[in-house]
Parts: C-alpha cells; sequence; structure tokens
C-alpha cells in the first residue's frame, strides 16, 4: 500500500497522519514534498503520526533524517507519534530512536511543544 | 520467470522499483511458506528488498540494457536469496558505517547495514560485471520451534 499523507491543526501543530509504507518510490517523495510544503509555509511545530505506518525502508529512513535535518535547520521542530513495533525496531536497531523527540500519546505530544 | 531446480525459483527482472516489488513478493512469499514468524517475515523481506533496491538503483542505475537476476530457495535447513546486478561492482569494505557519529544523520548508506542486521549470513561475490548479494536465513529445526 502506497503512503497516505493527512494533515490537521492540533493547537497550533500540524500533525500529519501518515498511512501505509515509507519507502524507495512509494512514500518517501510524498513525505518529503509534505515536508517542504510546510517549511514553506513557515510551519514550526510538526508532528508525523506514524502509527499506520506498517513499513518503512533505509530510503524512507533516511527521508525521516533529511526531514528533520531540514525542519531543524529552517528553526522547526519534527517530532514523531505512535511508532508500531516495525518502525520502532529499526529506529533503534540504526541508532535513530534517540535522535527524534518520539511520543507515544498525542496529547502529551502537542502539549510538549509549548 | 523460469524455475530451475528442484524448489528453487530463479527470476531475470528489468532494473525498474516493479521488479523490486515483485522480489519483495517473492521473498514474503517464501519466508510464510518456510513458517518463519512475521517479525522474522518481515525482517527477510525488508533485507531482500533493500538487496533488490542496490541492483536496480546503485547496480545498474535503472538502465534498460541491465538485468538483475533474483534466486530463492529453501533448502531444508535455510532460506538461501542471490540477487545479482550488471553494474560496476560494489566493495562492501568501502561502505561507510551508518552508525558511526559522523554518519548518523545522513539520508543515505544504511541498506547494507539492514541486510547485515537482518539475515544470518550475507555473501558478496564480484561477478565482472555486477555484484551478487547471497543471503541466508536458518531456519530453526522443529524441535527448536517448540
Amino acid at each position: 500500500m502506497a503512503l497516505t499523507i493527512a494533515s490537521r491543526e492540533v493547537d497550533g501543530v500540524t500533525v500529519l497522519d501518515l498511512s501505509g509504507r515509507i519507502t524507495l518510490g512509494e512514500g518517501s517523495v510524498q513525505l518529503r514534498e509534505a515536508i517542504r510544503d510546510l517549511i514553506g509555509k513557515g510551519q514550526k511545530m510538526i508532528l508525523l503520526n506514524l502509527g499506520d505506518v506498517s513499513y518503512i525502508d533505509s530510503s524512507g529512513l533516511g527521508e525521516l533524517v533529511s526531514a528533520f535535518t531540514t525542519s531543524k535547520n529552517q528553526g522547526a521542530a519534527l517530532k514523531l507519534l505512535n511508532l508500531t513495533k516495525k518502525v520502532k525496531d529499526v529506529l533503534q536497531l540504526t541508532k535513530l530512536y534517540t535522535v527524534f523527540d518520539i511520543y507515544d500519546d498525542e496529547a502529551t505530544a502537542i502539549a510538549s511543544y509549548k | 520467470m523460469d524455475k530451475s531446480g528442484a524448489g528453487r525459483l530463479q527470476f531475470s527482472l528489468n532494473s525498474t522499483m516493479e521488479s523490486v516489488g515483485e522480489v519483495e513478493a517473492t521473498a514474503d512469499k517464501l519466508a510464510a511458506e518456510a513458517g518463519l514468524d512475521e517479525e522474522e517475515r518481515f525482517r527477510l523481506t525488508m533485507a531482500v528488498r533493500e538487496a533488490a533496491v542496490n541492483a536496480v538503483l546503485h547496480g545498474n542505475d535503472y538502465d534498460p540494457q541491465k538485468l538483475v537476476t533474483a534466486s530463492f530457495e529453501n533448502t531444508g535447513k535455510s532460506l538461501v536469496i542471490t540477487i545479482a546486478d550488471q553494474g560496476e561492482g560494489l566493495d562492501p569494505q568501502s561502505i561507510p558505517d551508518p552508525l558511526a557519529p559522523e554518519n548518523l544523520m545522513r539520508g543515505t548508506g544504511r541498506g547494507i547495514f539492514l541486510i547485515r542486521s537482518f539475515m544470518d549470513e550475507v555473501h558478496f561475490r564480484q561477478l565482472h560485471p555486477g555484484t551478487e548479494l547471497t543471503l541466508v536465513k536458518h531456519l530453526a529445526s522443529p524441535k527448536e520451534k517448540t
């Protein structure tokens, strides 16, 4: 299943609800464009909800890293919400788990931007 | 798609992302038929996908004149998958460690690391031209599974 991205606003935070796979050729480009679009519009608080992301490959990991770096360079904060076990395992294996701010609860994640 | 040998499936595929999907789906079917649990299936299919992406993208550079060859076999003791490209060749020693602090925030370079992490054995062979990766997943004996 390709990646779908739905956007919503919660207390000034843009939450992107991602669903599907973040892989080369399937979701990486959509994610990159969504982040660039938000950064271009001046959004400084971005929360990626990965609760329905079933699969991520090395390209998808790279895209998350690039999104994090791009956001940080533009003065924005990109955080992650609701990692599935598979995504969490891969982030831990690649030592990226400690790079991101990661939350299991949306309210706590939203509050963290205050 | 060709079948060659008892229980060994071999493909020759174009250098496209569709081929990567086909290789990944075949690996998942092989893993399911071998009785791997969901987590092991995920790990095996991810490793095979990464190898196929490397062959299509980094090896053959999407060249329509170059093929990717993939074979799948359940030997009873192991699942053995080979992925070969016709590119310029890959020196596995030259790949930077993606866990090193200076590489941690790079956008690329984690594919081979994931393959090595998820498989029991990984072998590289230079084909002149091209690179062949052999990925091996050992199967637990019935006694070990219980």
